[in-house]
């Protein structure tokens, strides 16, 4: 078992590493849908317009400003991407989960085009500040900075969001909503504005998720679908609309990726399908659900 | 799927009459109007290759392909209320199964085809058996994973399957010893299967059969009361229109002659879903309409766009999910049918 432990340690890292990349990533997610019924499968559009910014703002330099102005920027450019999308599924409410579907997909397809209209089809590296930018000796492994770093980011971020959504009242709100949409509204909290700033703070993590995951992943078409479909897994092992199953799933999925690549990269793909077959075989509203989704 | 020999003739109006096929599971009159258009539809397309030029008529093979696996698309979605977001996976497991079969064993017709909707069935039993269990947006995501799934296992086992080359070099299909190697000659053996195809999802789709999944759309507590088994139906028609998909998907490697795991992806799912509900959920007909606008679209001008039809479309789903909410169906249908519209409220997700 030790020994095991020892040959994976970087596999295990590597799986904190991304898991930590996937919570960020599916908070937001696992929150819209979970609060306000909206499946957005623009989410990973989002994750594509942080990765670009981290790209156009680092480009092959590492530099602490250009991924701090690039970390501000995809920010900025996720909470307003939020407060549109929330604007836009406005109409749609009571419509089904087909019509937002489609709406945030088409949303996703227009975004991706456009990002490869200006940026082109290559796949474009971006690079980690400087001091983040080596490897590092971690119980005799070498091993880069950056991700530890991220590993760090990541638990830093669980940990605040746990807290305001668990531990504030701004939280206690967006529980209420969770749980219970009409008796929220029955007492004076107008439900759209609660709404909309869940939206954009979910899409402000994606875009915030897209430059952090850029020393890792780079940024490149297709991306966008790669962690859309991530993120579904991980809030739908989690159990939609609750940050500890997002963080659970996280970790999940982040371990069943990268030993399995590790250790089976024949079976990689089916793993984490596996993973998700049994979970919903087990308990078909995910490990950590609640009520949100049902029939 | 044996008797391919004896296909529809011209004069049968397989193709679902407007009226015919509401949702709303009574079957109505048929207008005799829908059988007049159905049969006079039937012989222009019938008549395409004599009169149309090479690359007219292999686009055309291409929409009647993606109008097979967009009406596929709708027994699922419109009739039985299952939004799947991964139906180009059995599209893809059909190409590939086709493809595989034509180059390593025998590329007589109809034997790719037999092998492709046979395989693709076995996969939607395999993945519906897991898929239906689920509800609303859980169906929705389950059956995204499966297709990316699916379609990462067309990449990695590239022994089988070439990778993200493809699978490349599939001979021409034979009837009677024949190479059909003529555009018009593939158009008219494309045609005459996707209209089986079509005549299967409609014959499904009115039969009692057709009834109980509209019923369990609508009211799945009530059918289960009535004594039916959710479950059951669910997965049956999750394998028929499977095995339809698959259908469409051999007829794209024998069009084609070669298949790429994008054929299978995300994005050929969002855009067999984007012609569904463009053209009218639960209609049959109004997707395979709205399957002829998205290849117009990606194919026809895409290239003049410079490889980026993928954004116009994206604006159409925008628009379609606003403006069009019953689809092109229900426009016409409003003109048809007097009383109370047509309930097409788009299976809730």
């Amino acid at each position: 078992m030790t020994e095991w432990f020892a040959d994976n340690f970087i596999s295990i890292l590597n799986g904190l590493a991304i898991g930590s990349l996937l919570f960020i990533l599916a908070v937001g997610l696992s929150l819209v849908f979970g609060m306000m019924d909206v499946l957005n499968l623009g989410h990973g559009a989002l994750y594509l317009i942080g990765a670009y910014v981290g790209f156009q703002f680092t480009g092959g330099i590492s530099s602490w400003g250009g991924f701090l102005t690039a970390l501000a920027v995809a920010a900025a450019f996720g909470l307003v991407a939020g407060l549109i999308l929330s604007v836009a599924t406005e109409p749609l409410v009571g419509r089904g989960h087909l019509d937002q579907a489609l709406l945030t997909l088409g949303v996703a397809l227009v975004v991706a085009e456009v990002i490869s209209i200006i940026f082109g089809d290559d796949v474009q590296n971006v690079v980690a500040p400087p001091g983040l930018n080596e490897s590092i000796q971690v119980f005799g492994n070498t091993y880069p900075a950056y991700r530890l770093a991220l590993i760090g980011v990541g638990a830093v971020l669980a940990i605040v969001v746990w807290l305001v959504i668990e531990k504030s009242s701004l939280g206690a709100l967006i529980r209420a909503s969770v749980s219970d949409r009409e008796m929220v509204s029955s007492v004076g909290v107008d439900n759209r504005k609660v709404k909309a700033g869940v939206f954009a703070f979910g899409s402000m993590l994606a875009a915030l998720a897209g430059v952090l995951g850029g020393p890792v992943y780079g940024a490149r078409t297709g991306l966008d679908e790669t962690v859309l479909l991530l993120a579904l897994v991980v809030i739908v092992i989690g159990g939609l609309g609750s940050v500890r199953g997002a963080l659970i799933g996280s970790l999940v999925i982040g371990q069943v990726e990268s030993l399995g690549r590790a250790n089976l990269p024949e079976f990689a793909s089916f793993m984490l399908f596996g993973a998700l077959a049994v979970v919903l075989i087990v308990r078909p509203r995910g490990l950590f659900g609640s009520k949100v989704g049902a029939p | 799927m044996s008797a391919e020999a004896e296909t529809p003739t011209v004069d049968e109006p397989i193709v679902p009459s407007p009226g015919s096929t509401g949702p709303s599971g009574s079957p109505g009159r048929r207008l005799p109007l829908g059988r007049l258009i159905a049969a006079l539809l039937l012989v222009v397309l019938a008549a395409v290759p004599l009169f149309v030029a090479q690359f007219p008529t292999s686009m055309l093979a291409r929409m009647l392909i993606f109008a097979l696996l967009a009406v596929s698309l709708d027994l699922l979605v419109g009739i039985t209320g299952l939004p799947s977001l991964g139906h180009a996976a059995y599209f893809g497991v059909g190409a590939y199964t086709a493809g595989l079969v034509a180059k390593h064993w025998t590329a007589a017709a109809p034997i790719p085809l037999v092998a492709a909707v046979v395989v693709a069935a076995f996969a939607a039993a395999a993945t519906g058996w897991l898929a239906v269990r689920s509800h609303g947006v859980f169906f929705l995501m389950l059956t995204l994973a499966i297709g990316e799934l699916i379609q990462q296992l067309s990449e990695s086992w590239s022994d089988v399957t070439g990778g993200d080359n493809g699978l490349y070099g599939i001979p021409a299909v034979e009837v009677a010893g024949e190479p059909l190697v003529l555009v018009g000659y593939v158009y008219w053996y494309v045609l005459i299967f996707a209209v089986l195809g079509f005549a299967v999802i409609w014959a499904v789709s009115r039969s009692p059969f057709g009834a109980a999944l509209r019923g369990i759309r609508d009211n799945e507590a009530r059918m289960r009361s009535l004594g039916y088994s959710p479950f059951r139906y669910k997965l049956a028609g999750f394998v028929i229109a499977g095995a339809v998909a698959g259908l469409a998907g051999g007829l794209l490697a024998v069009q084609q002659q070669l298949v790429t795991p994008a054929d299978l992806g995300f994005t050929t799912s969002a855009l067999a879903l984007l012609a569904v509900a463009v053209g009218g959920a639960g209609s049959l007909w109004g997707p395979a309409i709205g399957a002829a606008l998205v290849v117009l679209i990606r194919d026809v001008y895409g290239p003049d766009l410079d490889g980026h039809g993928t954004l116009v479309l994206g604006i159409v789903f925008i628009v379609a999910v606003y403006s069009l909410r019953h689809g092109i169906a229900g426009l016409s249908t409003t003109q048809f049918r007097r009383g109370p519209g047509r309930q097409t409220e788009k299976a809730d997700g």
